[in-house]
């Protein structure tokens, strides 16, 4: 999670493997949605391109719906681009239990419908990016 | 330089501090005059004179690295620098005419400044971008899908901006670039 | 609570649309609702699939079927067997050319995917400011795996066995060279990596520096404990902040959490990186260059040997490679040398990322297997040609490379074939061209750049390209003769042979592979004085249609030359002596009348 605090010092093979346990459960928790607040994950695609295509006042008009909303199982992170440049602003949502959706194009009234739609009530709107590639765990 | 403000001491303060908090200087040049530049605008005679002697360089050494690096620049910019992106991707999709739809509204070419120091008007080789291309930055802001049509309204934006703090301080301008 | 139990998702991207997919759009939306599922069923535009050769694609969830070349008359059928009976429509599925097997479920989900991720594996999946999200995708597991389990001889031969080589442009077997900077003895070696991505199109460096840092910094510190190295240091370009940042709070993240600094793991192995910045000379990415830059002199290439190897940054052995070829250090111990091996071609192992710019629909980041075609590249992965236009070359290998023509487009793209086909893989920057680029224009452009970045220590360079540029720009200009081609030829070849670095040694390819690739246009240029695409603008005209003028004098308003004439209701004309070229009647007439030739 974003802000997240420094790390304790790893300090052999056996803490880093710690480490990975806490930290993939923490985030299989919230994913998967086993936590109490059944968290819905909104990660921002922050790039240059992205941020260049409006990324930033995406996230900030996002978070702002939330609040307007009293929406709090909600949490917002950044992660780099999955180089979709032709549709920048992309967002990633992963709903509890469910597969990470893309949608591209993220900005103005798109946001309220992807509120109404998506995260609300998990159904999707049009503009969402297929997942197009592989990846080394398949 | 200028006579609003005495700005300039408080720089070469910054500088120096930089350089004594160096952990050695050998072959630190590049990055003291990154943080020059970033300190005052752009790397001036006087300045270049400086980084010499606190480096212990000869003045002709350090005028030979900037001379080589376009990244350097000796010559002020305007107080909101605009760069068009020339690379490939920004070339092929038309950048050549948001260079010169820009020519035209500011009344310059490449290389200089309006006459009220607010806007600069340069090209560089490709921010990275390239999916959004072509791509011109403002004041380190990146616009992306440009086209000519769009110029005229960006340049508005930042003379507007320009125009309020203008009221908020007095002293702002061609000498202290913000 | 939503009722939606199903969404039927129809491709949009532009290959499908264009063969009507928002039709099929339509009709599935009215046959949903005439059977009284609207409630239930959602019909959903969704972005390319990246297998556009079969679009029409129609995509049902959460059963993931996967209908391909669906047509408006199939919907009735699709509603009415899937969505009503819970049939797959069998016609309409892709059928296996191999096997002859109709793919329908969701175990063989990808097989239309033809992009693998390995360098861009992270990227646009995790946080890169957060080296605890690295860490649960197996992160430092590959540094942890090297430092415990094997020596760093077997490092070395690990990645020798993955096959990889530098995809920083030259394509050196890494492991190899790996090897040869660990054979040096020395009290100090570096490891260094090339971040400074000058071709100027290429963009996947920056996009793996800022999306997943993490995984440089453990490929470096990989490196160093292969050749012996405690020192780290990364060039990055200036004109790049924000990878600058990411990777600096990576770094600092890093020492924070003990993978980097004294004693990594509580192994008796330390490690640390430093970064230092470019200052926007495109040369400064030939490694000699980037070593001059590093010690912040004058970035000019030294001759090789000696080589940076034997003695680089301050004279000690030093280790350049280039961002991507680091990417993919950390999979090589995480999967295997075997598994890596497994992907791509002969000679060229794993993927390769390209940066898909210019005419083409799905500008972005790919990364495919080496041996994948150009024409799935461009036009499956991304869409074709933009606005219907006719695909007319792909440049790769930027200033140093040359241009794909129609004919290569089913060439599997490797290191070797693409030499082969007269240009090279470079750092992976694409640039689409269509019918309306000029060639001698592309080439131009090229030179002009690598004229300004020649940074002039030998004359071949920087005479030699300067003189090539001003023949190009008489032939632009419609003042150059069929002589002039020959002896542009005979000027590269002397520049490629003579020149002291690589720079100068490439700088007349995009010449050669267009004069190869397109002699005709040239041709076109010198002998007819004319420019086939209309871009050069001395050899183009303005002229007036006089079917199409109306005469309504609009034309001869604006144009500052007083060039056109014609009276009111009349056809006007345009008088080419006096005509400067502006464009402007072009963009005023609204009759489409005024046209470039
Ligand atoms: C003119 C010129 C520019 C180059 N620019 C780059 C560059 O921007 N990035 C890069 O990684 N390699 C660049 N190279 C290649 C480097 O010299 C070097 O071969 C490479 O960084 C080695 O890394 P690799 O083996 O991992 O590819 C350039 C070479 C030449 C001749
Ligand atoms: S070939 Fe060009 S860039 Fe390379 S050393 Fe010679 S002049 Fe400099
Ligand atoms: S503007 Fe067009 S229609 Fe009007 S006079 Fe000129 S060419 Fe003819
Ligand atoms: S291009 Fe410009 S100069 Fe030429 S005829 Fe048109 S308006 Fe006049
Ligand atoms: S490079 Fe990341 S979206 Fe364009
Ligand atoms: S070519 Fe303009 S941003 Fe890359
Ligand atoms: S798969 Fe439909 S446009 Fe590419």
């Amino acid at each position: 999670m974003k802000g997240c605090a420094v790390m304790d010092k790893v300090k052999s093979l056996d803490d880093l493997r710690k480490m990975k346990a806490a930290m993939q459960n923490a985030t299989e928790l919230r994913e998967k949605g086993q936590n109490i607040d059944k968290l819905i994950e909104v990660k921002v695609s922050m790039a240059t391109c992205g941020i260049a295509a409006g990324a930033r006042e995406t996230m900030a008009a996002m978070m702002d719906e939330a609040t307007k909303r009293g929406i709090k199982n909600i949490v917002f992170t950044q992660s780099g681009c999955m180089g979709y440049c032709h549709s920048e602003p992309t967002v990633t949502i992963v709903r509890p239990g469910e597969e990470p959706v893309t949608f591209g194009e993220v900005k103005g009234k798109r946001i309220t419908e992807i509120f109404d739609s998506y995260i609300l009530k998990g159904e999707l709107v049009d503009g969402i990016i297929p997942l197009s590639s592989k990846s080394i765990h398949d | 330089m200028s006579g609003c403000c005495d700005g300039n001491v408080e720089r070469y303060k910054e500088l120096q501090a930089y350089i004594d908090g160096l952990p050695d200087k050998k072959g630190r040049l590049i990055g003291v005059l990154h943080k020059a530049q970033g300190i005052f605008g752009y790397l001036p005679r006087e300045v270049q004179e400086f980084i010499a002697g606190a480096l212990g360089l000869s003045v002709a050494k350090v005028y030979g690295v900037v001379k080589f690096y376009s990244f350097f620049t000796m010559v002020p910019k305007g107080k909101f620098p605009i760069s068009v992106c020339l690379g490939t991707a920004c070339y092929v999709r038309g950048a050549d005419d948001i260079v010169s739809e820009v020519e035209k509204i500011l009344g310059i070419t490449v290389g200089q400044v309006t006459p009220d120091g607010l806007f600069s008007l340069d090209t560089l080789r490709c921010v990275g971008a390239c999916g959004l291309a072509p791509v011109m930055i403002v004041a380190g802001r990146v616009f992306g899908r440009m086209k000519p049509s769009d110029v005229e309204g960006i340049i508005a934006e930042y003379r507007a901006k320009a125009g309020d703090s203008e009221k908020d301080k007095a002293c702002e301008g061609v000498c202290c670039h913000g | 609570m939503a009722n939606v139990r199903m969404h039927v998702l129809v491709c949009g991207g532009t290959g499908c649309t264009s063969s009507r997919s928002l039709e099929i759009v339509d009709a599935l939306r009215a046959e949903i609702k005439a059977q009284g599922l609207a409630e239930e069923v959602k019909v959903v535009i969704a972005g390319c699939f990246g297998f556009c050769e079969k679009g029409p694609i129609v995509k049902i969830s959460p059963d993931n079927t996967f209908y391909v070349q669906v047509t408006p008359e199939d919907a009735k059928e699709i509603v009415a067997e899937h969505i009503v009976k819970g049939r797959k429509v069998s016609r309409l599925l892709y059928v296996d050319p191999k096997t002859t097997e109709h793919i329908s479920d969701s175990k063989h989900m990808d097989f239309y995917k033809k992009q693998l991720r390995i360098a861009l594996r992270n990227c646009g999946f995790l946080d890169p400011e957060n080296i605890g999200e690295y860490i649960a995708r197996d992160g430092y597991m590959a540094l942890g795996k090297a430092l415990f389990e094997m020596t760093p001889k077997e490092v070395v031969d690990e990645v020798k066995k993955s096959g990889l080589r530098g995809r920083g442009g030259g394509g050196f077997p890494t492991g190899l060279k790996w090897e040869i900077a660990a054979s040096y003895k020395a009290d100090q070696k570096y490891v260094i990596c090339n971040a400074d991505e000058g071709d100027p199109g290429a963009f996947m460096d920056r996009s793996v520096l800022e999306g997943d840092p993490h995984s440089i910094i453990e490929a470096m510190a990989i490196c160093g404990y292969a050749i012996g190295a405690s020192k780290g240091v990364v060039y990055i370009r200036a004109e790049y902040p924000l990878a600058v940042e990411r990777l600096q709070k990576a770094i600092v993240a890093a020492r924070e959490t003990g993978l980097l600094g004294n004693n990594i793991l509580g192994s008796d192995f330390s490690f640390d990186i430093d970064m230092y910045y470019g200052a926007g000379a495109f040369v400064c990415g030939e490694e000699t260059a980037l070593i001059r830059s590093l010690q912040s002199e004058r970035g000019e290439p030294t001759s090789k040997p000696p080589f940076p190897a034997e003695s680089g940054f301050w004279g000690k052995p030093s280790n350049v490679n280039n961002v991507e070829t680091f990417a993919n250090i950390p999979v090589i111990f995480l999967k295997g040398a075997e598994w890596f091996a497994s992907i791509g071609t002969a000679k060229s192992k794993g993927t390769k990322v390209f940066a898909l710019a210019g005419k083409v629909n799905n500008v972005g980041l790919v990364e495919v297997p080496m041996g994948t075609t150009l024409r799935e590249v461009i036009f499956d992965i991304g869409g074709g040609i933009r606005n219907g236009k006719k695909f007319k070359a792909a440049q790769t290998g930027g200033p140093s490379g040359g241009c794909l023509t129609e004919k290569f487009l089913d060439t599997p793209i490797d290191y070797d074939n693409l030499i082969a086909a007269g240009s090279m893989m470079g750092s992976g920057g694409m640039i689409v061209l269509d019918e309306d680029d000029c060639m001698v224009n592309v080439a131009k452009f090229y030179l002009g750049f690598t004229v300004e970045e020649s940074c002039g220590k030998c004359t071949p360079c920087r005479v030699g390209n300067k003189r090539m540029l001003e023949m190009l720009e008489k032939i632009s200009e419609g003042k150059a003769t069929e002589k002039d081609l020959g002896r542009l030829r005979e000027l590269a070849g002397i520049i490629k042979d003579t020149s002291l670095c690589g720079l100068g040694q490439t700088a007349p390819n995009p010449v050669l592979s267009t004069l190869d690739n397109f002699y005709d246009e040239y041709l076109a240029h010198v002998r007819d004085k004319r420019c086939p695409a209309g871009k050069c603008k001395s050899l183009m005209q303005y002229v007036i249609d006089p079917a199409k003028c109306k005469g309504c004098t609009m034309c001869a308003k604006v144009c500052p030359a007083g060039a056109i004439s014609g009276k009111v209701k009349e056809p006007h004309v345009i008088n080419q002596d006096k005509c400067v070229k502006c464009g402007a009647c072009f963009a005023t007439c609204k009759f489409g009348a005024i046209s470039k030739r």
